[in-house]
């Protein structure tokens, strides 16, 4: 069972998985308050990665639109919480249907009427816009003005209602993230895994071999944006404000996917790698400037910028698959 | 309401997709023959905004005065982003080509916002509140220009591909990137020019729309989806099909903006691109399974 769970993955990698999994485990008891939302953010966007790698790194979907599975799980959460007074864990199980009904519908349209490529990631913009400006005039959600959530008492946690200290979304994205990883591992190595693979490769190949290629893709679609629901909820219970122009916007998208795209599309380490890297250098960036006395609005990112440009001149597969040969943490490319 | 508004708001928004259009265009030439996609297409028109805004300020040039030196800042700009560093993109995937577009529109952004800060600035021509009588028409004077200006150089760009051997050149190249090849065609020269051209056309609307618009420095995204829609509509890699996309999307916000509210006029156009996408993804000019 182990010994089949950690195939691929050399003994130095396994070392180095295990102390990275005990520091995450740790380290709220030692951040600063500050670290810690950094950390989160990081979690997230590992977390997000993750479940938008599903359809592009695996199936070859390129979704340029994964804000709106974000914003539906998170508008739907809060607001059942805000008006029937209904806990995230049970919004949850209206708010992921949705987003899930919504991926599917757009999956189904577009795959049925052969849209794909540039058209797909295009169409995938279109829906999250559409989203905006419609949730900009939604009453039930109160419109552009905002929708609030009670804000939080960090004087004890309450789990169930998911109102407490930034510690507990902390350990709850650490629990996701590690869970979408395992997920995301069992099923590149599945059935259903493989089909997506030869599916990114060469759609009509596949095809011919016999693969239903709908059918596979619409899993894909399924769940990355079941997933990507998920991390909304959480989302709306950390931040207790929700505007669409902030949630849907196409920025938010684009966040999602940078980490992915930087550390590695289609790896399993890639989304996470990527997120770091992203991360770090952000805060880095801050805080080199900071100390230089720099304070200059929109320098850290054209900073942020530059770096991005090198990384995807310098390394088109991304840093994960470089780094993993590099130090020889995969027996085989992933 | 009498009808005269419809049709004034018709007018205005027919001339403002006219100028929408030639944006759109620049995107569907570069997309048709460099076969790239300019995920940072509205950045690049906000340099040109702000070129002409800054002229504006400092030496009170009009922007449509100074659309030429400004679509040639902006063809310098777009042969040495593809020369320098896109040309080595052409075969790479899709999503490499988007992060590395990306890339560029955030530097875009930014430097932009560092040099010339978060707020919106435009420019007040002197006919800035001019308008014209037509028959029962009133049209306002700056959008009556930009119009007419687009299509100018709209005109200027199919005349240049249809009659001259470069745009034939260029055109080859589209057709068949082999064949050009084997008749010695400078495939890579080429493809400079194109995406050159490309972005000056964006340079060149973006002199024409900051007479109707503003401009901030985070306004590039949304010009970018506008160019998207307009030339999926028309047809990607179709010249007339951008130009009639322009229009049609510039009517329906127009319309949109007037029926309903302004700020909902986009969903409009995003429902026009789904529909579309879903009934005739070659789009309305576009040839099948291009």
């Amino acid at each position: 069972m182990i010994a089949r769970a950690t195939a691929g993955v050399t003994r130095r990698g396994l070392v180095l998985l295990a102390i990275l999994l005990a520091a995450a485990l740790i380290a709220p008891f030692f951040a600063s308050d500050y670290l810690l939302t950094v950390l989160i953010l990081i979690l997230y966007f590992a977390y997000t990665g993750q479940a938008w790698n599903i359809m592009m790194g695996f199936a070859g979907q390129l979704s340029l639109g994964h804000a709106l599975y974000v914003g539906l799980g998170a508008y739907v959460a809060a607001a059942l919480y805000v008006h029937f007074g209904i806990g995230p864990w049970l919004g949850l199980l209206v708010a992921v249907p949705i987003a899930v009904a919504t991926g599917a519908f757009i999956g189904f349209l577009a795959f049925r009427f052969r849209v794909g490529g540039v058209y797909f990631a295009i169409l995938t913009i279109a829906f999250a816009e559409f989203a905006r400006v419609g949730f900009d005039h939604l009453a039930w959600t109160r419109g552009s003005s905002g929708l609030f959530l009670p804000v939080a008492q960090y004087s004890h946690n309450d789990l169930w209602q998911l109102r407490g200290h930034p510690v507990m979304f902390y350990y709850i994205l650490l629990a996701a993230t590690v869970l979408a990883f395992i997920v995301c591992r069992s099923l590149l190595h599945s059935r259903i895994g493989y089909f997506w693979l030869a599916i990114r490769e060469d759609e009509e190949a596949a095809s011919a071999a016999g693969i239903d290629t709908f059918r596979y893709k619409m899993i894909a679609v399924v769940i990355s944006s079941g997933m990507t629901a998920f991390a909304g909820v959480i989302y709306a219970f950390y931040y207790n404000n929700l505007f669409p122009e902030q949630v849907f916007n196409i920025s938010r998208s684009i966040d999602i996917i940078l980490a992915p795209l930087v550390g590695g599309i289609g790896t399993l380490f890639g989304p996470i790698l990527g997120t770091v890297i992203l991360e770090g250098l952000s805060e880095g960036l801050r805080t080199l400037l900071g100390i230089l006395g720099i304070d200059v609005p929109g320098i850290k990112q054209v900073f942020f910028g530059i770096v991005l440009l090198l990384v995807v001149v310098a390394l088109p597969e991304g840093v994960w698959p470089w780094l993993a040969r590099r130090f020889r943490l995969t027996e085989r490319k992933q | 309401m009498p009808v005269d508004i419809y049709l004034n708001v018709a007018v205005g928004g027919i001339l403002t997709g006219l100028v929408y259009g030639l944006m759109a265009l620049g995107l569907s030439v570069i997309f048709g023959v460099v076969r790239v996609v300019n995920f940072a297409h509205g950045e690049m028109m906000t340099i040109a905004m702000y070129i002409a805004v800054t002229l504006f300020s400092a030496f009170h040039l009009d922007p449509l005065v100074m659309l030429v030196p400004i679509a040639a800042v902006l063809f310098v700009l777009g042969y040495a982003l593809q020369a320098g560093l896109i040309n080595r993109f052409v075969t790479r995937p899709e999503h490499s080509q988007f992060l590395l577009l990306v890339a560029i529109a955030i530097i875009i952004t930014n430097a932009l916002l560092i040099l010339f800060g978060p707020d919106s600035q435009n420019v007040q021509a002197s006919y800035a509140y001019d308008s014209f009588q037509i028959g029962p028409l009133i049209v306002d004077a700056t959008k009556l220009y930009a119009g007419l200006t687009a299509v100018a150089v709209t005109a200027g760009l199919f005349a240049f591909f249809r009659f001259t051997p470069l745009g034939t050149a260029i055109r080859a190249c589209a057709d068949n990137y082999t064949g050009a090849m084997v008749v010695g065609l400078d495939v890579k020269r080429l493809y400079a020019l194109t995406f050159a051209l490309g972005t000056a056309c964006v340079g060149a609307a973006g002199c024409m729309l900051l007479l109707i618009f503003d401009v901030t420095p985070t306004v590039g995204p949304a010009y970018t989806l506008l160019a998207f829609v307009i030339v999926i509509t028309g047809g990607l890699g179709s010249m007339p099909g951008a130009l009639i996309g322009g229009i049609l999307i510039g009517l329906t916000e127009a319309l949109a903006g007037l029926l309903f509210t302004p700020s909902a006029k986009s969903m409009f156009a995003f429902a026009i691109l789904v529909l579309v996408l879903l009934f005739r993804p070659q789009g309305i000019m576009g040839k099948r399974a291009a």
